[in-house]
């Protein structure tokens, strides 16, 4: 008989959780019981809630059961575990464990069921089938499928990348590049993370296939240092994507080449805007550069450049494996492919969600994610990372999508939802949004610079009711301020989640 | 010449000589730097200077502006509370002032027997299960006031 495969996650939030020691516990319980099994760190499914999610590969599927913490292994092992096991942790089969069978997965279909690190795994679920195609297409070509696709940027803007790349294709120069945007700086977001720790050669192939459609043959992946699992993981998985030579300098026996380095952040919010990571590769202070010149004319090193977000880049591969119209036919009007969100704070099932475009904010957060953690009522929900709006109660019902958020005067961004229950104080929520703004401003500007810090004054008269009406109108102003003459969005859209606090929650400002 | 400073200039000799030849080499090479002594001390400025081609300002500015560079050694725990909202949702205000009390520190500072520092952080990517704190490379969960001090504890009993 062969030895039982058992799953435990690897993944960042699994570890916080307790998964190493759940593994080690595992191994150690199989090793006494003489049970001959095959411990795989496979990647987590975003189901983070259920997390440490253990799962034994049967005859018929998957078996899971979560979430387990190291006191439960003994319990487990007693109720039969790793073969038929009745247990009160257990949940049935894998994929009929229903917050994750009603999801949509496109960008994290591996995710969970394969190990990361496994180039193996990868190519049996569809991995490096994109890339095959494109290395037999022209450069035009590959961007005329990204453009068919619809696909938009998944870091916050959300421009057409297929445009993007019919610039930098379109720009001579000897040298271009192409640079993935790990910066994940928002609050409530982890979708990128996931995805390079559940799925990195999906994001190395995005990235060559892009390297293939502009004629760029160097990338950098720049990653943020508040992630040193999600480092770990790429480090390996570039070293062995260059080894299977899917990276190097003849990828494949095609005379064609691709070589990729991961460069790794130092804690600046800023740099995740894509011209300050730019002069952050450089050596430099992450600044904001003025714009034109677009990164894809002159970017790194002056050099025509792509800049594209982690899920962006994953979804290449899906489109030139399957082909635009398959991605393009998820989605409508002008949000194509798959609505990716991730449900954080005070929620009850927390986690990363992947569902057809159409939901409404409500929806999401009740069902998905169960309402809150503390059992309290829900109060306020921040959508799109901190300097996204705060959303009160009569606006759970929007429907997320690029557009409707912008008409309701929030945004979607990179699909980060924070849950607050009503023991949030959003005066406190909007003298936060200030004082990030203030702890992170690049200090280009004078708006943002001196006028988050002003900010987070006036809010603290305004709460103390000093010369209420008198406050109120500097704060406006401020936040106008802040809004017309920052040069780029953490200035100018600060007034945000400040404002939006303002409008909807007033008593908490001592109105 | 006394031998730390020797020691110092083979440090930055090798992190210069590992990272070199490659675009905006002064990051990577400031955090091999970090990652052996624990800070980048003022003297290796000079050094850097001169191996990369660089002015002094330049690396200092470099330095200045990332959160992460230190110019002071840190504890010998790293000990990071994340800030951000979905924290913030979960309680992290509480954990802070807990935190600050317990070791005795505020944000930036390093305990007198020079165990730990204490540094804000704003989000880890464990925003579904916060709040969240890291300490050293590892990353911890749900923290609650009474498992910080678990976490603690079970550093201090470490010899
Ligand atoms: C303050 C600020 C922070 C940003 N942070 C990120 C980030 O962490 N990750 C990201 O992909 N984009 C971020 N962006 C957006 C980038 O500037 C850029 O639009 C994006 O990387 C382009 O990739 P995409 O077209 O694939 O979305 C940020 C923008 C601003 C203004
Ligand atoms: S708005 Fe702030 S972060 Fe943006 S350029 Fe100005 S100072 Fe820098
Ligand atoms: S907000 Fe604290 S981990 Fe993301």
């Amino acid at each position: 008989m062969s030895a039982l495969k058992v799953f435990v996650p690897r993944d960042a939030t699994a570890c916080a959780l307790g998964a190493d020691a759940v593994a080690d516990s595992i191994l150690a319980g199989a090793k006494g019981r003489g049970i001959e099994i095959e411990l795989v760190r496979n990647g987590s499914r975003g189901a983070f809630w259920l997390e440490p999610l253990v799962e034994v590969e049967t005859e018929s599927g998957r078996m899971a059961f979560g979430p387990v913490a190291l006191a439960d292994v003994p319990g487990l092992f007693e109720s039969g575990f790793p073969g038929p096991a009745d247990h009160a942790l257990g949940l049935g089969p894998v994929d009929g464990i229903d917050w994750l069978a009603s999801q949509q997965r496109l960008t994290f279909y591996r995710s969970g069921w394969t190990d990361p690190l496994s180039l193996d795994d990868y190519t049996r679920m569809g991995g490096y089938k994109g890339l095959k195609r494109a290395l037999d297409l022209s450069s035009q070509a590959i961007v005329d499928e990204v453009k068919e696709s619809g696909l938009r940027g998944r870091g916050g803007a959300a421009f057409p990348t297929g445009i993007k790349w019919q610039t930098v294709l379109d720009t001579p120069a000897e040298q271009k590049y192409i640079v993935c945007n790990a910066d994940e700086g928002d609050s409530g977001t982890f979708a990128d993370r996931l995805l390079m720790e559940s799925d990195p050669f999906q994001l190395i192939e995005g990235m060559t296939i892009a390297g293939l459609a502009v004629g760029a043959t160097e990338g950098f992946i720049y990653l943020r240092s508040e992630y040193p699992h999600c480092r770990r993981v790429l480090e390996e998985a570039i070293a062995r994507a260059s080894q299977a030579n899917w990276l190097g300098e003849d990828i494949q026996g095609s005379g064609k080449a691709f070589k990729l380095e991961l460069r790794i952040g130092a804690g600046a919010y800023i740099c995740g805007e894509e011209t300050s990571l730019l002069d952050s590769l450089e050596g430099k202070r992450g600044l904001i550069r003025f714009k034109p010149p677009l990164p894809a004319i002159e970017g790194l090193l002056g050099k025509p450049t792509v800049v594209n977000n982690v899920l962006s880049l994953g979804a290449i591969s899906t489109i030139l494996a399957e082909g635009a119209g398959y991605y393009r036919d998820f989605g409508t009007g002008r949000s194509r492919g798959t609505l990716t969100v991730q449900l954080a704070g005070n929620v009850r099932r927390g986690g990363l969600v992947e569902i057809p475009f159409g939901a409404t904010l409500r929806e999401l957060v009740e069902g998905y994610g169960g309402g809150t953690a503390s059992g309290r009522p829900v109060r306020a929900i921040q959508v799109g990372g901190p300097l996204g709006a705060y959303l009160p109660e009569s606006q759970w019902d929007v429907t997320l999508n690029y557009g409707a958020l912008t008409d309701i005067g929030g945004m979607l961004g990179h699909g980060g939802i924070v849950v607050f229950d009503d023991t949030v104080d959003m005066a406190q929520q909007a003298r936060f949004a200030m004082e990030f703004c203030a702890v992170e401003s690049c200090g280009k500007c004078t708006p943002c610079r001196v006028g988050s810090v002003r900010g987070v004054e006036v809010i603290d008269r305004i709460v103390a009711n000093q010369d209420r009406e008198f406050n109120l109108k500097v704060l406006d102003d401020l936040c106008e301020t802040m809004d017309k003459g920052s040069l780029c969005a953490m200035g100018g859209l600060t007034p945000m989640p400040v404002r939006s606090a303002l409008k909807h929650f007033p008593a908490d400002f001592g109105a | 010449m006394n031998s730390s400073a020797v020691s110092l200039r083979e440090i930055v000799d090798s992190a210069v000589a590992e990272h070199h030849g490659k675009i905006g080499t002064l990051m990577p090479v400031l955090h091999s730097v970090q990652e052996k002594l624990g800070f980048v001390p003022s003297e290796s400025v000079p050094m850097l200077a001169q191996s990369l081609n660089l002015s002094r300002a330049e690396i200092q500015g470099v330095i200045g502006f990332y959160h992460d560079f230190r110019t002071s050694p840190a504890g010998e725990h790293l000990i990071q509370l994340c800030r951000a909202e979905a924290c913030q949702a979960m309680g992290s205000r509480d954990l802070e002032l807990h935190a600050k009390q317990r070791l005795g520190i505020d944000f930036g500072e390093t305990t007198e027997d020079g165990r730990f520092t204490l540094e804000p952080v704003y989000c880890l990517g464990n925003c579904a299960c916060a709040p969240s704190v890291r300490i050293n490379d590892g990353i911890h969960a749900r923290v609650s006031t009474g498992s910080f001090d678990q976490l603690i504890d079970d550093l201090e009993a470490q010899e």
